[in-house]
């Protein structure tokens, strides 16, 4: 299977406008190779400051006008409007909660049946990939279908009134833990990279140039390639709507979420983590940000720092093994 | 092959002109604004176009933009109604 992947390679053009040069360095690319065209419509009816709308936004740029659109019942679902009306300008197929990949694996089959190269992509919540639809992912990833599946993480069921999913973080109060939640979160990264994909990455809304690349080169990979976004949700997470991409920020400086990607095994931490693995900011800025970890028990906030601490060198130890080989 | 699928069209507004649910409107400062497009590429509505102008119709006023912009060329004003 292996010898079927395709190579991937990066286009890096110079910056014209000197003002894009931060851009750039940070992320690699800059802001004017992104495309004009939008394949999401105005007027969608996600709330103010939705970040699922701002990822998916970048996500269609960067795949393009050749994509179907794999959804189970999530935010978006709701965010494409109703029936008569829609506000994705790609072919949207909308599918039972379970079932995202295991869909996708036929339409990824069938594509390729006709020898086109149309670009498949599952865009699901938390929900649908880290409780619900593991199965179907897991058997996805088995079989080496040709796709891309996004994940994007608001840390709790958002669509249907911010129930507690197996992705909320230790400590975060939700409709359903109104004490704050008494189990980690679960690591569904190290759960897809058992399956070992070709590709994987995670990603944050706030850094959208990071995302556009990333979301470049998982297309360009032959084989089931995986992107985690940690996508802040202001009603849920209890923060103003002007704040959405400040929160994103604060979670990747605090190393609450790590950016990174893993090409072929070989695990690489990206720009904007970079400084922050080296000396996170204290992770009291981020809980203070939200209204979900308000009044947060000490002892749990200790536990939460502990396993940031740990997550963090886990990531680097990773990084550094990966390095030598 | 049926006839009627039920598919739907790709619309813009396909949940009504969406600048309706707004609170607060940005109000641009053309004299700090540096163009350099940090409110365009945050904006989750793409209601900032390439020459950067606000498209009000479209715009929810979550002020993303606000925050975001380095110069503080934009400011959120009450909506009067």
């Amino acid at each position: 299977m292996a010898g079927t992947w395709g190579r991937i390679s990066t286009a890096v053009s110079p910056f014209p406008n000197p003002h894009y040069c931060v851009v750039y360095m940070r992320t690699g690319i800059s802001m004017a190779e992104i495309p004009k065209e939008e394949y999401v419509l105005k007027c969608t009816s996600g709330c103010a400051g939705c970040s699922s709308t701002l990822c998916l936004r970048y996500i269609l740029k960067a795949a393009g006008p050749e994509t179907v659109l794999v959804m189970p019942a999530c935010c978006t679902s709701v965010i494409q409007g109703a029936y008569p009306n829609t506000a994705m300008n790609v072919p949207v197929y909308n599918i039972a909660f379970a079932s995202a990949a295991a869909c996708a694996s036929g339409i990824s089959a069938s594509y390729r049946s006709l020898g086109k190269k149309t670009n498949i992509i599952v865009y699901a919540g938390d929900g649908g990939t880290v409780d619900i639809g593991l199965q179907a992912l897991s058997g996805a990833f088995e079989r080496g279908t040709d796709f891309l599946y996004i994940c994007y993480d608001n840390e709790a069921y958002g669509n249907t009134g911010m129930q507690r999913s197996g992705s909320t973080p230790l400590g975060a109060l939700t409709t359903t833990t109104p004490a704050g939640k008494i189990h980690a979160k679960k690591d569904i990264d190290s759960i897809v990279a058992a399956h070992s994909p070709p590709y994987m990455a995670s990603a944050c809304s706030a850094y959208p140039l990071d995302l556009f690349k990333k979301v470049r080169k998982a297309l360009e990979v032959r084989g089931p390639t995986f992107i985690h976004v940690l996508a802040p949700c202001p009603p849920g997470w209890r923060f103003p709507s002007d704040q959405t991409i400040e929160v994103g920020k604060l979670a990747v400086k605090t190393g609450m979420w790590i950016l990174w990607e893993r090409e072929y095994g070989k695990l690489k931490i990206s720009a904007p983590s970079r400084a922050a693995v080296k000396k996170p900011e204290p992770l009291a800025t981020y809980f203070s940000a939200q209204g979900r970890f308000k009044g947060i028990d000490p002892a749990v906030a200790e536990q939460l720092r502990n396993e940031v601490r740990r997550n963090i060198q886990r990531f680097v130890r990773e990084e550094e093994q990966s390095c030598d080989q | 092959m049926r006839k009627r699928l039920a598919t739907s069209k790709p619309t813009k507004g396909s949940s009504g002109k969406t600048g309706s649910w707004r609170t607060f409107r940005p109000v641009v400062d053309p004299e700090k604004c540096n163009a350099c497009g940090m409110c365009a590429l945050y904006c989750p509505e793409a209601a900032i176009d390439e020459d950067l102008r606000v498209d009000v119709d479209f715009c929810k006023g979550c002020g993303i933009c606000a925050t975001e912009c380095p110069k503080k060329a934009i400011t959120m004003e009450r909506e009067k109604r």
